[in-house]
């Protein structure tokens, strides 16, 4: 019985000791990601809260915080009822027409290289380039390639014999096509590499075994290689979406939404109700409705993720 | 027998070579332009090569003229460079807190950070645009570095990194009296360095390349990035495309070199790391 007390006095002073180590950690781990923690909280948690709040309200902010008024579920109400918006938003799902065909492209061209053809490294560079060059030059080389009358691709449909070929971005009927086709240009190298990559996880030994039962490359490709790269296409199928709903650079750089709104997308009319228009609430709906595009896809994905995918 | 030349292969190359020009045909056409004369610049057939050679003037009237590139690219050297410093040094601190020091809040910290991942940085603009006008810092180098130098996407992909590091590395450097600030310098970071460099070069590319921020947070001239001065410069060029194509290629060509030299770090950091962020 004695000897019990000088234990509980060591056990204590051990555990306050490693209760002061713990704080020690606990002061380091704070340390380490403040930084990163003030940014987040001031550049986004912050932003985002004032985005709720403010797509709630009408609001001119030349007029100071004063001239903030809140209108409830108005704006909402104004957005069902704006054919610009509606527009702007039915373009976006148009938009999303462009996924499977880059994907598409993307998978032949990189079973392709992955297999069949010499000089990987520069088919990987020569479709990878749109995708690491800027947008805005891009756009502006584009822009002149897309030229009505003396654009070269225009020559070139005339000296074929066309007689009147499409006047591109220029055509309310042919410009969002045609920014969605610069749009599944720089994306099919991003989407390729990603799939490389995939392909490259994809034991051999498979296609060996598939071959001594007498399956042909469409069998293969059918049975081994498709379901094998969901986890990728799945993957590139999430981003692909999300970075659809974000399209804007293409868009302020060729065609700033027109001709007649027909290439107005949900982030350039953002855009120009925010810092055309100055309309901040009316523009924060549209931002929460941008949001809530994205949480719904990112959600889903969560959901789906599971059920769907072969690991 | 053994293969020397495998001639399906060699055929499919050359039909997919057809195929890739599809893809760089328009960079050619853009480089050859910007060496021509602005009269031929729509001569049909397209003169690949040339015949009226004005490159030297072309790109001398978009590196030294009353707008020059000269100082646009300082500006986007210097904006890149240094949110890419921040970036990283942020990113790396928060990835090697989030993953080798135990403290509680540690994983709901980690939670909160990863979860702004699914707000756009469209959804926040305006907020972002507000909140900078009323602290100074619209209009500023300093503004728009700081806006891209908080990367959640940095700090995943680094934490992935650092939760490779073995703990036992950890725990003998803290048994013979390390603290965290000397384990994350001297063996952690130097560990991880590949992965840093990686990412730096993606921040890079993807500051250099960015629109919407020095759009919306930009206002005076001489301050503007290299990619509003190409919007600008071929806006008040109008039809000049020759000049405009050379506006073109000076906004790219650095990229293509650090691409070229960094090729397989873009492309492993692109399938680490996913998404453009």
């Amino acid at each position: 019985m004695e000897s019990h007390t000088p234990i509980m006095t060591r056990k204590t002073s051990l555990k306050r000791r490693k209760g002061s180590l713990q704080r020690k950690e606990t002061m380091a781990g704070w340390l380490f990601v403040a930084p990163m923690l003030t940014g987040v909280s001031v550049l986004t948690l912050l932003p985002i809260v004032a985005t709720l709040i403010l797509g709630f309200s009408e609001w001119n902010f030349v007029a100071g915080i004063e001239g903030l008024t809140w209108v409830g579920f108005n704006n909402f109400q104004r957005l069902i009822q704006d054919p610009s918006f509606v527009t702007a938003l039915f373009n976006n799902l148009i938009f999303l027409l462009a996924i499977p065909i880059y994907m598409v492209i993307a998978l032949v061209l990189a079973i392709l290289i992955d297999r069949y053809v010499y000089g990987k490294a520069f088919f990987k560079v020569a479709f990878f380039m749109p995708y690491i060059s800027s947008v805005v030059a891009v756009a502006v080389v584009w822009q002149v390639l897309f030229h009505p009358s003396a654009g070269p691709i225009n020559q070139f449909l005339l000296a074929l014999g066309i007689q009147n070929p499409p006047k591109w971005i220029a055509d309310p009927a042919f410009a969002l096509p045609s920014i969605m086709l610069i749009y599944i240009w720089i994306s099919i190298g991003f989407n390729m590499v990603v799939y490389i990559a995939g392909l490259q996880t994809i034991p051999k030994d498979l296609y060996e075994a598939a071959e001594i039962d007498g399956a042909n490359a469409w069998v293969k490709f059918r049975q081994i290689t498709v379901p094998l790269l969901s986890r990728a296409s799945f993957f590139l199928l999430i981003t692909g979406i999300i970075s659809t709903f974000k399209v804007f650079d293409l868009i302020a750089i060729l065609t700033q939404g027109g001709p007649i709104q027909s290439t107005s997308v949900l982030v350039w009319y953002l855009y120009e109700t925010a810092f055309v228009n100055l309309e901040i609430g009316y523009a924060s709906a549209i931002a929460m409705i941008l949001f809530s595009c994205v949480l719904g896809v990112t959600l889903l994905q969560w959901v789906i993720q599971k059920k769907w995918v072969i690991d | 027998m053994l293969k020397i030349f495998d001639w399906k292969k060699g055929l499919l190359t050359v039909l997919l070579f057809a195929f890739s020009m599809l893809f760089l045909s328009p960079f050619l056409w853009m480089v050859s332009t910007s060496f021509k004369i602005e009269a031929d610049v729509f001569v049909f057939p397209i003169e690949w090569i040339p015949k009226n050679w004005n490159a030297w003037n072309n790109y001398k009237e978009v590196w030294f003229g009353p707008y020059p590139f000269s100082l646009y690219y300082w500006n986007s050297i210097k904006v890149s460079v240094l949110t890419t410093l921040i970036s990283c040094a942020v990113s790396t601190f928060a990835a090697y807190g989030f993953s080798k020091i135990r403290f509680a809040a540690g994983k709901w910290l980690f939670f909160i950070v990863l979860a702004t991942y699914m707000i756009p940085q469209q959804a926040i603009l305006v907020p972002q645009f507000i909140l900078y006008r009323s602290i100074g810092l619209f209009d500023s180098h300093l503004g728009l570095i700081l806006l891209n130098s908080f990367s959640v996407l940095g700090t995943f992909m680094l934490r992935q990194f650092f939760m490779g590091v073995h703990d036992e590395y950890i725990e003998s450097a803290k048994i013979d009296g390390a603290g965290h600030w000397r384990i994350f310098w001297q063996i952690a970071l130097p560990i991880v360095r590949p992965a840093v460099a990686t990412y730096a070069i993606l921040r890079f590319i993807w500051t250099w390349n960015d629109y919407l921020n020095p759009l919306i947070f930009l206002r005076t001239d001489h301050l503007y990035t290299i990619q509003l001065a190409i919007q600008k410069f071929t806006t008040i060029n109008g039809e000049f495309y020759s000049l405009n194509m050379a506006a073109a290629v000076s906004g790219i060509i650095l990229l293509l070199v650090i691409f070229i030299i960094g090729q397989k770090s873009v492309i492993d950091g692109i399938n680490v790391g996913g998404v453009k962020g």
